[in-house]
């Protein structure tokens, strides 16, 4: 159990932001919390969402299993960014988030980086998600900064992400 | 036209910044954003595949007929 628990940063975008960036994170605390709340503005119904770590573009893996109103499934997610599971676009129901808590366990150190994501999908349809995702950073960097985003959409305004950091001691 | 941008925040100084994304930045963001379509395209039509192999396997398995490899495989755990 988490003896402190800090909210170090968080943002509200403005309706004309494709990202939401954290830089210059402390390397003072143990763990990482990221809490998302989001939806974008373009007119599908889902988008998938993203998290990338200082900026780098290489050695992601993941997998995530999930459910999406009919069927369950497991997927391997080797992409360019960390998948963080999808994002409530126009044609979702109005004014719905995608809800979702990554957390980072020794970000500060110098082994790889494991990111573990829950996230749900709001809707009020048939279709919506909820899923549950591992991921891996293969490189041993101290973790300064993360950016969160959506198919680089923009994102609606009132779409926030808090940043917390948690110590162990 | 103004570039898209983006919003960051130092967590140092609690300074928040709304960045313009550079021309470049909007070219590769233009070229993302065909990719993510493309895969999320090609992940739909292989779950859409999967779903349609495991209703014929089913349909097979009442019906009593033999099954093909590729639909007995959706079966097996």
């Amino acid at each position: 159990m988490a003896n402190t628990y800090e909210l170090i940063a968080s943002v509200t975008a403005n309706g004309s932001q494709t990202s939401i960036d954290f830089s210059s994170i402390p390397q003072t605390y143990t763990d990482l919390l990221v809490k998302v709340s989001i939806r974008v503005t373009a007119g599908g119904a889902n988008y998938t969402g993203y998290l990338t770590l200082n900026g780098a573009t290489t050695s992601y893996t993941g997998r995530d299993v999930m459910g999406n109103g009919s069927a369950a499934s497991s997927n391997l997610r080797n992409y360019s960014q960390i998948y963080i599971g999808e994002v409530n676009g126009a044609a979702s129901t109005s004014s719905t988030f995608t809800n979702k808590e990554i957390y980072i366990p020794n970000y500060a150190g110098s082994n790889y980086k494991s990111v573990s994501t829950d996230s749900v999908f709001e809707n009020n349809a048939t279709t919506a998600y909820a899923q549950l995702e591992a991921a891996l950073w293969s490189n041993t960097a101290a973790i300064t900064s993360l950016s969160i985003n959506a198919e680089a959409q923009t994102l609606v305004s009132g779409s926030t992400v808090y940043l917390y950091g948690i110590k162990n001691s | 036209m103004a570039n898209p941008t983006r919003v960051e925040i130092n967590c140092e100084t609690g300074e928040e910044s709304i960045i313009e994304l550079t021309d470049a930045e909007v070219v590769q963001m233009e070229a993302d954003r065909i990719a993510f379509e493309a895969r999320k395209a090609e992940e739909d039509a292989a779950a859409a595949a999967l779903a349609a192999l495991k209703a014929s396997a089913k349909a097979k398995l009442v019906a009593g007929t033999p099954l093909t490899e590729e639909e007995a495989a959706t079966l097996v755990i």
